[in-house]
């Protein structure tokens, strides 16, 4: 038995993980305007409750002064404003909601994931690769963080785990080269997924953002179209440094989608609410623990009505 | 990292010393976009509100008084703050514990504990010379225990022997052990990554401080951190009771108000800075350099610079042209106090002038406070005109009449007086040198230069 279904499943952990904010949410709002009308008061104090969720001050106003042009003035439920600011936080997201789509006639399709240190992206991989393998695909790990001490091994380790080969060089080898015999194996082999970590890098460090430029340009020596995915992978703790995180990927690493990591936690990673709005990066997954199978495709309308503290 | 923050709260004092006198609704704007600002630096929006109450209440208040700016008033008083917030001074990691001294560091996943256990190894072992073993309790993660173990062969720390299948705390006991048995003067725990809501993992971190009872129980934050910073950081201290801070990835571009949110709720002193993935990059947090940079010492500067250009002009150059004729008495020695008082007390002014930190603790020691200001204008609004511009007539019952007047002793009065003439006696000696203004320049740096009525009695 895994270990989410002994913990009754994602969701109910991933609402579990919300019971917190959701009852300071519910209660929040239920104190202010249950049987009242919506007044000035009561909206500040909803924009608020959205700052805490990390929606950032511009986009949790902004989705205030909304609610108030349809409701202001007018007796309305606690289940009513909630529900109607969940649906105007799904109707943000729906648009960016799309699963990682593995395109057959890439042989291997090769998903680069890049991201800030420590944000989840070896776990996602080997989250990723169980995935992969439990659809029938044959899936090959490729360790390019060659950088930081037993990165290696912890790729290695998912390799065991996930039934999947991985290709190593010794540390402090440049990653390019390890990207370059990745393809070349993968190739040879007929793999059809590559999944190829990568060392955690801040994306205001520009030697590190050039070293991952270096290593699409060495893949693209053997296979011009990749990578098929470049995938930013997101901490749900992390607050409005997204913002740069993802402007500074996207412009220099092109990336494709977006992994957002440790949802289970107490953070609620409403950032993304911003993120959907200004950038429209598609959001692959979430994840939601740190074993294989504690990752999930996004579902739009229950992170909204889980960031609102109403049932999905 | 901080420096987003800094210019962004450059562009709000910009707004406000530009503008020049305010009113009372102008402190509310200023606020306001104080408010935003540090919302957007990541701030917990409880700890902003409490912040911004807190400066509001102190800014009505001393809104009234002439010369200063309501923009100045809030410039001093939000850097103000916010040095107190972060907390007063340096705080190093407590090592003051018969040996071996544990540390115990704890956190979220991927905040950056293991290499933080690494770094501050190696900077015990090569700063304080200090026989250090590290033990990595990480039985969870894919090859945690190696991390932690490369790490030590690379800054040539000792790590504790890796044994499969042993729990964290049957591998602390075995730590401490060991570290008994062979005279290490520290041993440093690295746990496994854990979120604050994750009861079990909690209660295996409450073991684990209750086998090791750590000296320093570090949680290590990101510096990234978002809203959550205040929650994660309030149930890490509930349950397992934290000593102290690790702020790692200070090298990002983020704003880095985590830092207060964390140090807000918990009350524990931030003691490190994670400043790259060397390991050599961990710096000791300096409060004041901090919030400095959090507000942009260049325009607080310069703010001052306005501050001093407020002081009323005609008092200065009344009080400069007595000077020059040798005269002195209470009454100049009042206005100074209230120029002073004016600038936002000594206290504003002495924080608002860079690198005064040492100066300030200097005066806290000799418990010179803007409290003092207040007594002495006190005692001398107690006294007649007379009295007050011939000192030499107050006798004994002159001083009782003066002390019940200002609510003060004879021996405040007395003090008050002497250090009145210390005062006259220097103004004399300035003129003679030929110098003459009435603040005496560079009072910043020396304290020997303060007017003598601030300085402490001997
Ligand atoms: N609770 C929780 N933990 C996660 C999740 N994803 C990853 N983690 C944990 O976060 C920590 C960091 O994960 P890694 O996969 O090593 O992160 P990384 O981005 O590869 O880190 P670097 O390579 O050092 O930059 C590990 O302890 C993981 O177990 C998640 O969705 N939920
Ligand atoms: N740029 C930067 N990276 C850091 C800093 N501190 C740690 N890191 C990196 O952050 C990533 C995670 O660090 P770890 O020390 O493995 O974090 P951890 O808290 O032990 O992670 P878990 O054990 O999985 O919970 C690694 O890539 C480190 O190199 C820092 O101050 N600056
Ligand atoms: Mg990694
Ligand atoms: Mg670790």
């Amino acid at each position: 038995m895994s270990e989410s279904d002994q913990r009754g499943g994602w969701l109910k952990r991933l609402r579990s993980g919300l019971q917190k904010s959701a009852t300071r949410l519910s209660t929040g709002i239920g104190d202010i305007i249950t049987k009242r009308k919506l007044d000035e008061q009561a909206l500040s104090d909803i924009e608020e409750l959205l700052i805490t969720a990390d929606l950032g001050v511009e986009v949790a106003s902004r989705l205030t002064r909304n609610l108030a042009k349809s409701r202001f003035g007018k007796e309305v439920s606690d289940e009513e404003i909630r529900t109607a600011m969940a649906d105007d936080i799904e109707r943000i997201l729906a648009p960016v909601t799309a699963p990682l789509i593995i395109e057959p006639d890439h042989r291997p399709h090769v998903i680069l994931v890049v991201g800030v240190n420590g944000a989840g992206k070896t776990t996602t991989i080997g989250k990723l690769a169980s995935r992969f393998r439990q659809q029938g695909y044959s899936v090959m790990l490729a360790a390019g963080d060659t950088f930081r001490a037993a990165a290696i091994e912890q790729l290695q380790i998912w390799g065991e785990r996930t039934g999947c080969t991985v290709i190593t060089r010794p540390a402090g080898t440049d990653p390019a080269a390890v990207a370059y015999a990745a393809i070349e194996q993968a190739k040879a082999a007929a793999t059809d997924i590559l999944l190829l970590d990568t060392a955690g890098r801040l994306h205001n460090k520009a030697n590190l953002m050039a070293e991952l430029q270096k290593i699409v340009r060495v893949m693209r020596k053997l296979d011009e179209s990749a990578p098929h995915n470049c995938l930013l992978v997101l901490d749900a703790t992390t607050g409005q440094n997204a913002h740069a995180q993802v402007d500074t990927f996207r412009e220099l690493a092109s990336i494709t989608g977006l992994v957002v990591t440790k949802l289970d936690g107490s953070a609620r990673g409403g950032i993304i609410v911003a993120l959907a709005e200004r950038f429209g990066v598609p959001i692959h997954a979430i994840g939601v623990g740190e074993s294989e199978d504690d990752l999930r495709p996004f579902e739009p309308r229950d992170f909204a009505r889980s960031l609102m503290g109403l049932n999905p | 990292m901080f420096e987003s923050l800094t210019s962004r709260l450059g562009e709000v004092f910009d707004g406000l010393t530009r503008r020049g006198a305010l009113s009372e609704s102008d402190i509310k704007t200023a606020l306001r976009d104080v408010r935003v600002a540090l919302l957007e630096a990541d701030v917990a929006l409880p700890v902003v509100k409490e912040f911004i109450a807190g400066i509001e209440t102190q800014a009505t208040g001393q809104a009234v008084i002439k010369s200063v700016t309501p923009g100045q008033m809030v410039v001093k008083i939000v850097h103000d703050r916010l040095i107190e917030m972060l907390g007063a001074e340096v705080s190093e990691i407590n090592l003051n514990a018969a040996p071996p001294v544990p540390i115990l560091m704890v956190g979220l996943q991927g905040s950056g504990k293991t290499t933080t256990t690494a770094k501050l190894g190696k900077q015990l072992v090569e700063k304080h010379r200090r026989k250090v073993l590290m033990a990595s309790l990480d039985v969870r993660r894919p090859a945690a225990q190696e991390q932690l173990r490369v790490l030590g062969d690379q800054v040539l720390v000792p790590t504790l022997d890796i044994v499969v299948g042993e729990s964290p705390v049957k591998i602390t006991e075995r730590a401490m052990r060991k570290a008994r048995q062979e005279g290490y003067d520290v041993v440093l725990l690295d746990t496994a990554g854990r979120l604050s809501i994750d009861d079990e993992l909690m209660a295996e971190a409450a073991a684990v401080r209750d086998a090791a009872k750590p000296v320093e129980t570090l949680l290590v934050a990101d510096a990234m951190t978002g809203q959550d910073a205040v929650n994660t950081a309030r149930a890490f201290h509930e349950r397992i009771g934290l000593t102290g801070i690790a702020l790692t990835r200070v090298d990002g571009d983020a704003r880095g108000g985590a830092a207060l949110s964390i140090r807000a709720v918990t009350g524990c002193p931030i003691k490190l800075l994670g400043v790259g993935e060397n390991l050599d990059a961990l710096e000791p947090f300096h409060p004041e350099r901090i919030a400095s940079r959090i507000l942009g010492m260049g325009d607080v500067v310069s703010l001052v610079e306005k501050a001093a250009e407020t002081v009323n002009r005609d008092d200065a150059e009344k009080l400069a042209a007595r000077l020059q004729k040798g005269q002195f008495d209470l009454e100049d020695m009042l206005s100074q106090l209230q120029q002073l008082k004016k600038m936002g007390g000594l206290g504003g002014v002495m924080s608002l002038l860079p690198g005064v930190a040492k100066v300030k603790k200097q005066l806290a020691a000799h418990s010179v406070d803007d409290g003092l200001i207040k007594r002495q204008e006190a005692i001398i609004f107690s006294m007649t005109r007379g009295e007050r511009l011939r000192p030499a007539i107050i006798k004994a019952s002159r001083k009782k009449r003066i002390a019940t007047g200002a609510g003060a002793s004879v021996q405040e009065v007395n003090k008050l007086l002497k250090q009145f003439q210390q005062m006259q006696g220097m103004m004399k000696r300035m003129r003679k040198m030929g110098r003459k203004g009435a603040l005496p320049p560079g009072m910043a740096g020396d304290l020997s230069a303060l007017p003598p009525g601030l300085m402490p009695p001997r």
